[in-house]
């Protein structure tokens, strides 16, 4: 009865949630409600016994990548509205509204599940981050390996990326200083 | 050995890939030098294979690597050296090393000098593969090779323009080899629907394999097998009706005509014959065809000898009536006859087409021998040589044709066959006419040539000495008859004369003889003075027909080419341009309309492509849910 | 009671309404935000799946999705920053440069 009050209400509310992100004009409100919406997806995990995932979807999601947003945010003047030229709406919802109705269609039919058997099974006795520990540094090790190298490549390329030339004003009108500045800068090197 | 056998077969390579070094450059004396000499080794090589070959009695079986493995097919590429193949190594490999340095004489002034002697060496080499080749394949594979060399040469003067055909028969040289290579293509499709019914009845296409599985197949698979393969040996060896080509090759240079078209290629087709000789032993209506076939070419190409006025062609037509001769043989079942006439015919048929082209030399390529006479003032060696060589093709007595022929047409005899033998005999008085005819006009009488403005000259010494072992040869190579006898029936199978036709052996070669003897008698009393013009029999009706080869060219020309050109054209302009190329033009338009609209996609906004990209993607997903409803 | 189609449907919804914003938006931040919802819709579908198969396969995949949307944005806000400095915009429209 809970699970089903929980369920509904966190979808409810995500929905709405992410549909302010896809449509809102400010970025501040858009990414406050992603970063909402992503909390309350992290409240799905729990629901779903993923304890471990619900804990990571909150520290990454909602600690790091939201962090990381918000501070590039502060580099394209978040307090604009975004003017832009959107796409007709026609044609968004007509293909939004097609996957949506498919993919519900599809998701809705029954799953022939006989053949479908676990590989590596949930214990009951055990805690969840104790299961993941186990598979993730067994049968997923390399992949995991792999990823922490993704992310230090990663993290080493947004340093590079976004590093050089920090103490210039990205906001300010750089059409004509700018360039000239970079042009005393390679003189100067 | 087993190197003796490489250096037999790759010597002739190498040689042509040397040659082919320099194919554009301008003549180099030493390229020919360099080529007759390794074709000197091929020769020593194959000589000394033959000596062991004869001394031991061993067969050597060579093989070098597999070739294909595909299945259950399983062709290697292996060679063996017995009876047949080393008579044959030896006869191509000699009158090739006399061709080779001939050749440095006679192409001493063309402009292609270094070509010419790639082309010929690459021809020697697909023949050794040819003879040598322990399996079918192998020797379809120098069958074809040896098919390209010949087209290569005989088109060598390819830039001659082409002139009608009563101007000259042949039209040009790319016409004839294109006419060559054509009539082979239409024999090898038959030969390859032998080799395939072979392979789809044996399982295999090695020799030993097959001819030992032949017991066991029923006799309309053997008649079928042995009839496409001798359709095969029929285009090869320019038999009728595919026999026009070889007369029209003499467009070639001389020494090719020589080498290719009368010594070795076109005895490839006996040369299948006995080789195939157990298919053939057990198919004797087949046999007694190709006896029949062989006859009347004899007969037909030595009439049309006759009356012919071109010294190339003459040769040509005798090189056509010999083979048939060796047909004859070879289907009336004296296999080792036949290979010993085809042994004894390259050396005189050789020597006497490499005179021939001493005289063209010397007449500034004049081939009328009409025009000719006298000559034999200044080319005293040349009308030696010839001579020998007419006189060994005559069949007169202790000259190499005298013992080979007259065993073939013994044979015809033996067997019973009286109306081939009548008609063999007959054929042998023709072509002592013929050939006399030809020297007496060209070496005789009144010096017609001067009239031209021709100053003739005798060829080169080396060239006189090069030829020398051929006329040796064609001189003493009857003394053999013995020992090849005894040497190739070890692999051949076996024939004697009954004890009747022994007895009157000397009754029919005297026969032969006198018709021989007569045939040189009357070419004597009407040549010999010089050249009288008859007009009557000029204008006579089979005067005509002979001159005009039977108008078989003009009937070819008119019932065959000239519709197939026309159909041609029709399907050119209603099929393939209006059905193949609009289909094709119109993948092309459609293909090309489509890019042009779909360009405007291309706008270079991310968004749009994103948007694009969905609608790909819902797509996919409505046709995955769609397929999954159907499906599952 | 709450079964598996639920998640799916919901996880379906929300990937739809990302789709929606990956379509509509100009902006690559709001761009960034959008495909932000796709990955997490499709994170709930995976733990759903590996709940009630009790397979913990579901959520590996989680995990890794994860860690790809951490160092896409890391990358991504990199490449963002760069863009903002050469054109002083974020708007697709004024990046055409790719015209055919």
């Amino acid at each position: 009865m809970y699970e089903m009050i929980a369920f509904y209400l966190f979808s409810a509310l995500t929905i709405v949630l992410f549909l302010i992100t896809v449509m809102s004009k400010n970025v501040l409100y858009a990414m406050t409600s992603l970063a909402s919406g992503m909390v309350l997806i992290s409240g799905f995990f729990f629901i779903l016994g993923a304890d471990f995932l619900g804990v990571v979807q909150l520290i990454v999601y909602v600690g790091a990548v939201m962090a990381l947003y918000s501070f590039a945010m502060m580099f394209f003047d978040a307090t604009r509205d975004i003017k832009e030229k959107n796409t007709p709406a026609s044609l968004i919802f007509l293909l939004g509204g097609l996957s949506a109705l498919v993919l519900v269609l599809m998701f809705a039919a029954p799953i022939h599940s006989e053949a479908i058997q676990a590989l590596y099974p949930i214990h009951d006795g055990a805690g969840n981050a104790q299961d993941v520990g186990i598979v993730l540094f067994t049968k997923y090790l390399v992949p995991f390996e792999v990823a922490a190298v993704m992310l230090l490549v990663a993290m080493i390329a947004g340093i590079i990326l976004a590093g050089k030339k920090m103490d210039q004003s990205l906001t300010k009108d750089t059409s004509v200083d700018a360039e000239d500045e970079i042009l005393i800068q390679k003189d100067a090197k | 050995m087993e190197n003796l056998v490489y250096i037999a077969l790759f010597a002739p390579l190498v040689s042509s890939l040397f040659a082919a070094l320099f194919g554009m450059s301008p003549k180099k004396q030493f390229v020919g030098v360099v080529a007759s000499v390794l074709l000197g080794i091929s020769l020593v090589a194959s000589l000394m294979l033959a000596s062991y070959v004869y001394t031991t009695g061993n067969t050597i079986h060579v093989t070098m690597m597999d070739w294909i493995s595909a299945g259950d097919l399983h062709i290697p590429f292996g060679f063996v050296v017995d009876q047949v193949s080393v008579t044959m190594m030896s006869v191509v490999t000699l009158v090739s090393t006399v061709v080779h340095i001939y050749s440095n004489g006679y192409m001493d002034h063309d402009k292609s000098f270094n070509r010419f002697f790639s082309y010929l060496s690459a021809f020697v080499f697909s023949m050794m593969v040819l003879v040598m080749s322990d399996n079918f394949a192998g020797l379809f594979i120098g069958w074809e090779g040896v098919g390209v060399c010949s087209w290569l040469l005989i088109g060598f003067w390819y830039h001659k323009e082409d002139v009608s055909r009563e101007e000259n028969p042949s039209i040009s040289p790319s016409w004839a080899a294109n006419e060559a290579f054509i009539m082979n293509r239409i024999a090898d499709l038959g030969m390859l629907v032998g080799l395939f019914i072979l392979y789809w009845n044996v399982g295999s296409l090695q020799y030993d394999e097959v001819f030992a599985a032949l017991p066991h197949l029923s006799g309309s698979i053997l008649n079928a097998a042995a009839i496409f393969l001798f359709i095969g040996a029929m285009g090869k060896s320019a038999q009728f009706p595919l026999h026009t080509w070889l007369t029209d090759a003499m467009e070639g240079p001389t020494p090719v005509s020589a080498l290719i078209h009368a010594a070795t290629m076109v005895t490839a087709g006996v040369f299948l014959v006995i080789r195939a000789n157990p298919l053939f032993s057990m198919t004797p209506d087949v046999s007694y065809f190709i006896a029949a076939l062989g006859t009347f070419v004899a007969f037909f190409a030595a009439s049309m000898a006759l009356v012919n006025r071109d010294l190339k062609r003459i040769i040509a037509f005798s090189t056509l009536s010999q083979l048939g001769y060796m047909f004859a043989a070879a289907g009336l079942g004296a296999y080792w006859i036949a290979l010993f006439h085809l042994a004894a015919h390259a050396f005189f048929k050789a020597l006497l087409f490499l005179g021939a082209g001493n005289v063209m030399h010397a007449m500034h390529d004049e081939l009328d021998i009409f025009k000719m006479g006298g000559l034999k003032k200044t080319m005293k060696w040349t009308y030696i040589y010839m001579g020998l060589a007419s006189l060994a093709l005559a069949g007169i007595p202790f000259f190499a044709g005298y013992f080979s022929k007259d065993a073939i047409i013994e044979t015809a005899w033996n067997e019973g066959t009286l109306v081939l033998w009548l008609i063999l005999v007959v054929t042998a008085g023709m072509t002592a006419f013929y050939s006399f005819r030809q020297v007496f006009l060209t070496f005789e009488g009144d010096e017609r040539y001067k009239q031209y403005g021709i100053h003739p000259h005798e060829m080169y010494k080396y060239v006189l000495i090069a030829m020398s072992p051929l006329a040796i040869l064609a001189v003493i190579a009857g003394f053999f008859k013995e020992p090849f006898e005894h040497f190739v029936t070890a692999l051949l199978p076996e024939y004697h004369m009954s004890e009747h036709t022994h007895h009157i052996a000397w009754l029919l070669g005297i026969v032969v003889l006198v018709f021989a003897v007569g045939g040189i008698a009357l070419a004597f009393k009407k040549y010999y003075k010089g050249l009288k013009r008859d007009e009557a029999l000029e204008s006579s009706w089979y005067y005509k027909l002979l001159a005009n080869q039977y108008y078989i060219p003009d009937f070819y020309e008119e019932f065959i080419s000239k519709p197939y050109a026309m159909i041609s054209e029709k399907m050119w302009n209603s099929v393939d341009m209006r059905i193949v190329d609009a289909t094709v033009d119109g993948i092309a338009k459609f293909l090309y309309e489509t890019g042009d609209g779909s360009r405007k996609m291309q706008t270079g906004n991310l968004s749009n492509y994103l948007n694009w990209m969905a609608v790909g993607a819902v797509l996919l997903l409505v046709v995955a849910a769609v397929s999954a409803a159907v499906i599952g | 009671m709450i079964g598996l189609s639920h998640y799916l449907i919901v996880s379906a919804i929300l990937f739809s309404i990302g789709l929606m914003g990956v379509l509509r938006r100009r902006n690559l931040l709001m761009l960034f935000f959008a495909t932000e919802v796709m990955l997490n819709a499709v994170n709930i579908a995976f733990a759903a799946i590996s709940h009630f198969y009790h397979d913990l396969t579901g959520q590996m995949f989680a995990f890794f999705i994860i860690a790809i949307a951490a160092s896409e944005v890391a990358v991504g806000l990199g490449i963002l920053i760069v863009l903002f400095k050469k054109h002083g915009s974020l708007d697709l429209d004024d990046l055409a440069s790719m015209r055919g």
